[in-house]
């Protein structure tokens, strides 16, 4: 039990002693300058990275409040690759910054409420890591101190995240009531199809298509994302949006599994909705960050469609989706960070002409586009696919026509901003751009992820193999 | 050499090597040598395929290779050729070289230009090798990005539109395909509930023939998107005329190709029974393409729209050998689709070189070419005549084997596709004899033409490549037919088995 406790929660612990860390070197005050604290940071989390890798144990803790296998490590894997991507993309933000350490405090916070979110074995643990991982979120979102839209988005944020957990809440309360336990492994054997239960199951699903942001519950998204930093809105878009899909995988999928019918029913209506009415607003926005919030919650559509197959084929699928979504719309919004700190331009009509005068900028916002619209020779094109041969498998060809036929609107709108980099011309275009180096290695990492992760399957092959071992 | 992987890893290390070019001359010489080491290697393989198939190997398909690649889903890296692929991979191979040299003079972002063209050169090379599906979807889509960029960056015309209703269409071809991929896919067993991709044991599995009936539309009309199928042919007029020449080339001798490669191999091979069924309903869209294409080239005033028109009606040709069901239809549409490639690569490679001299493309206002630029203007009347089906060309011995064998159909319905099929060559004949005479022929119109200079040696080079391909297949075409007639008889056999079931 003693040293049992220390592997299961290495994620945890470790990012526990990071904050630490961080937090001590901000009262020591030694660190004047902010670029010294910023690489220190990036260092810790990468060691954060790495720890997911040593000493993967697989058991359960607190009475069956905490569990965790490797594939739930594998998972934190990729949310903290994630996070230092972002941290890396951030420097330049950051480095004029002046609450830099509260931002990795916040920041980390909202990791470590993922990591219980996802190793929760409880709906009550699970709620508190629900928790943990959005109202710092909200300050997050208002970091952009000077700016009103950053204090719009913050209070937008955490009035409809307050909402959407009580909506949760009464959900959880409603399932506590029928069955008398809030235990995850006690929980599935004792849901049938009572109405009460129905009812639970929907005021639950919608709990979590708010935080998903899947249509008609998406309304926050586009306002959001557009207020934030755009660290943040990479961070709620990429982190946060794998995260909540981990735990759907893990809890809700195994949950309702006495209700297949009506499950794939509510599924089947939200995938629909969400492709298309995220592919259709996508096309007529100007802001790039409101593009990008509409683009992914079509995209959060394709997740979904992975997930309603319900079987090891869509877990992997959906597993292997979103560590391509990390890289890929991390590459969109590194580029999209540094426009928006150096030129101040946020609109996709700024970007005319960007290519004549930062190419390597424009190259890899163009990938990032074309994996995030799934065409090859990009990891995308592998993403996706895999989603919508598992959403098939399921024998529903409506589904996937509809789905396979969005395809060619997210073509449009991607190749729209494509064009208005390379092709259209441009009295006063975007001036060169020199990130720093660490920003633009957090850009390179995202293109050899990119490039690469597509061709190599032996990633797959192992998240198939770790998805094989959890039941 | 007989390591295909070979044809994708050198496009791919010349388009690597491109982009760490210094100047435009190095890039150009670059992606030349690497296209024609490719010429040469294909070429090589081509020899070592006639001379395995002359020793007695009766194999389907030739040098495979085969990796599991996602082991979980059954993705294979499997490849392998057979007479039609082998075909279709030199015509890549000459087109290639010829684009490349083209475009000799493209000054304006030169690095991205060789790098995409050759880009999607590799997508069509893999894709004419590839025999899983998976994987042949995945070099069918590679292109779809170069296309875009070509056609917008260094296009003409309206070519923002051009470039994206190309690719939207295309991608519309692409999600048709993959659909009927997938039910394919899931419509497969290999035992235990696993499915598979590959191609030849698809052929084998008795998929029922009502699952056939819902997936063979897709997959049909999905590739006949590529090859300009009526009612989907209106990127074909738009794109071709809007490309830079070298894109026009690739597109209309190479990426239209993939489409009638792969309703060939894909969907009638995999799906004998529906093809049957739906054989009338290409016939009649076939038939229209034909007919259609042909009378709306006569009404165009714009070079390239007219041999983008005209395409639509030659390729009306493959989709009517295809549709017809008979091994000699089959030869034929083959057979068409090597010689189209050629030739209206050709043809645009001529548009573009005397586009690039007189700075338009209007029939009104050229005139008397072969007196100031005599090379050129004999290209394009050699290729006009190739189009309109001269005896002793291409063109002749493909849409003759086509007709040959839409007449062994000996109904009503279809001879009479065929006679109207036959008839549009005469409307050929219209449009090709005025176009060259106006403009090849004739009295200069204009006096700035007495300047222009004649052909280079890299156009020079690129012309008669591609003149001496046309002229081996119209003068000897019994080597190409007996390249393909082992193949043919394979897809036949498949329809028969299914036809008497067993």
């Amino acid at each position: 039990m003693s040293t049992d406790i220390f592997l299961f929660m290495k994620s945890e612990l470790s990012l526990t002693l990071i904050i630490f860390i961080l937090l001590i070197l901000k009262v020591w005050d030694g660190i004047k300058d902010n670029s010294t604290y910023l690489h220190i940071a990036n260092f810790l989390l990468l060691l954060n990275f790495a720890v997911g890798f040593i000493y993967t144990n697989e058991g359960v803790l607190f009475n069956g409040m905490f569990h965790t296998t490797t594939l739930l490590v594998f998972e934190k894997s990729i949310l903290n690759l994630g996070t230092l991507l972002i941290s890396l993309q951030a420097f330049d933000w950051l480095k004029t910054h002046k609450h830099v350490p509260e931002f990795y405090i916040l920041l980390l916070t909202t990791l470590m409420g993922m990591f219980f979110m996802i190793s929760s074995g409880n709906f009550l643990m699970f709620y508190l890591g629900l928790e943990l991982a959005s109202i710092p979120l909200a300050a997050l979102a208002n970091f952009d101190l000077e700016k009103l839209k950053s204090s719009e988005a913050a209070v937008k944020m955490i009035l409809l995240s307050a909402f959407s957990s009580c909506i949760m809440l009464f959900g959880i309360s409603l399932l506590y009531g029928s069955t008398g336990t809030l235990s995850f492994a006690e929980l599935p054997a004792l849901i049938a199809a009572g109405h009460l239960q129905l009812l639970a199951l929907i005021f639950i699903f919608v709990g979590f298509a708010f935080k998903l942001s899947s249509v008609p519950f998406h309304l926050w998204t586009a306002d959001v994302y557009e207020g934030s930093p755009v660290a943040i809105t990479s961070y709620l878009s990429v982190i946060s949006k794998a995260a909540i899909v981990f735990v759907f995988i893990s809890v809700l999928g195994p949950l309702f599994l006495n209700l297949p019918g009506t499950w794939y029913n509510i599924l089947f209506l939200s995938i629909i909705l969400t492709i298309t009415v995220g592919n259709l607003f996508a096309i007529r926005q100007d802001n790039i960050k409101r593009f990008l919030a509409f683009s992914s919650i079509a995209q959060a559509g394709y997740i979904l469609l992975g997930l309603s197959a319900g079987n090891q084929m869509g877990t992997t699928a959906t597993i292997y989706f979103l560590l391509v979504y990390v890289f890929s719309n991390l590459g969109a919004f590194g580029v999209i960070g540094l426009v928006s700190y150096y030129a101040d331009k946020e609109n996709i009509s700024d970007y005319k002409g960007f290519y004549k005068t930062n190419p390597m900028l424009g190259w890899i916002l163009a990938i990032a586009l074309f994996s995030l619209a799934g065409v090859p020779p990009t990891a995308g094109f592998f993403g996706k696919m895999f989603l919508v041969t598992a959403g098939a498998s399921r024998g529903n060809y409506i589904l996937v026509i509809i789905a396979a036929l969005n395809m060619i609107v997210s073509l449009y709108y991607y190749l729209r901003v494509v064009k208005a980099m390379f092709v259209d011309p441009n009295e006063s275009p975007i001036p060169k751009i020199t990130g720093s180096v660490t920003a633009r290695l957090g850009l390179i990492i995202c293109m050899i992820g990119v490039v690469v992760i597509g061709f190599a399957s032996c990633i797959y092959n192992y998240i198939h193999s770790l998805t094989g071992l959890t039941p | 050499m007989t390591n295909l992987t070979i044809l994708i890893i050198v496009p791919l290390l010349t388009a690597i090597a491109v982009l760490f070019c210094k100047n435009t001359a190095q890039i150009k010489w670059t992606s030349f040598i690497g296209s024609l080491i490719q010429l040469v290697i294909a070429t090589t393989m081509f020899f070592a395929y006639i001379a395995e198939r002359a020793s007695g190997n009766t194999a389907q398909m030739l040098f495979q290779q085969r990796y599991s690649w996602y082991k979980a889903l059954n993705i294979e890296y499997f490849i392998g050729v057979d007479g039609i692929s082998m075909v279709m991979i030199m015509l890549t191979a000459c087109v290639v070289v010829a684009g490349i040299l083209i475009s000799w003079r493209v000054e304006t972002l030169s690095k991205e230009f060789f790098f995409l063209l050759l880009l999607l050169s590799v997508g069509a090379y893999g894709f004419f090798i590839s025999l899983d599906l998976f994987t042949m979807f995945f070099f069918l889509e590679v292109a779809v990005i170069p296309k875009f960029l070509l056609i917008a960056i260094w296009g003409s015309g309206k070519k923002e539109y051009s470039a994206m209703k190309l690719a939207l269409m295309l991608m519309g071809g692409s999600v048709f395909v993959l659909i009927g991929l997938l039910a394919t896919y899931f419509a497969t067993d290999t035992g235990g509930g696993a499915h598979t991709w590959d191609l030849l044991q698809i052929a084998h599995a008795h998929i029922s023939l009502q699952t056939q009936m819902y997936i063979f539309p897709f997959l049909f009309v999905g590739f006949g998107v590529f090859t300009a199928l009526f009612p989907f042919h209106t990127w074909v007029p738009d794109g071709h005329s809007s490309a830079p020449t070298a894109a026009s080339m690739f597109l209309a001798g190479i990426s239209m190709k993939l489409g009638g490669y792969g309703a060939l191999r894909v969907a009638v091979y995999l799906m004998p029974e529906a093809a049957q069924q739906y054989s009338w309903v290409i016939v009649l869209l076939a038939t229209i393409a034909i007919i259609y294409g042909s009378f709306a080239t006569l009404m165009q005033k714009d070079l390239k729209y007219m041999n983008a028109y005209s395409s639509v009606s030659h390729c009306g040709f493959i989709l009517l050998g295809i549709g017809m069901l008979t091994k000699t239809a089959i030869i034929g549409a083959v057979m068409q689709m090597v010689s189209h490639g050629v030739m209206t690569a050709l043809f645009f490679g001529a548009i573009g070189m005397i586009y690039e001299r007189t700075h338009t493309r209007q029939l009104s206002e050229l005139g008397g070419l072969l007196k100031v630029l005599p090379f050129i203007g004999t290209v394009y009347v050699i290729t006009g005549l190739c189009s309109l089906g001269l005896p002793g060309l291409s063109g002749f011995v493909a849409e003759m084997t086509v007709f040959v064998g839409s007449w062994q159909r000996n109904d009503m319905f279809h001879r009479v596709a065929t006679i109207l099929a036959a008839a549009s060559i005469v409307v050929t004949a219209v449009y090709i004899l005025r176009a060259a005479g106006k403009a090849v022929m004739g009295p200069i119109v204009n006096e700035h033409f007495e300047h222009l200079k004649d052909a280079t040696w890299n156009e020079k080079f690129a012309s008669v490549l591609l003149i001496l391909a046309i002229l081996a297949i119209g003068i000897a075409p019994f080597w190409l037919y007996n390249l393909i007639a082992p193949d043919a008889q394979l897809i036949m056999e498949n329809i028969a088995r299914s036809v008497t079931g067993i």
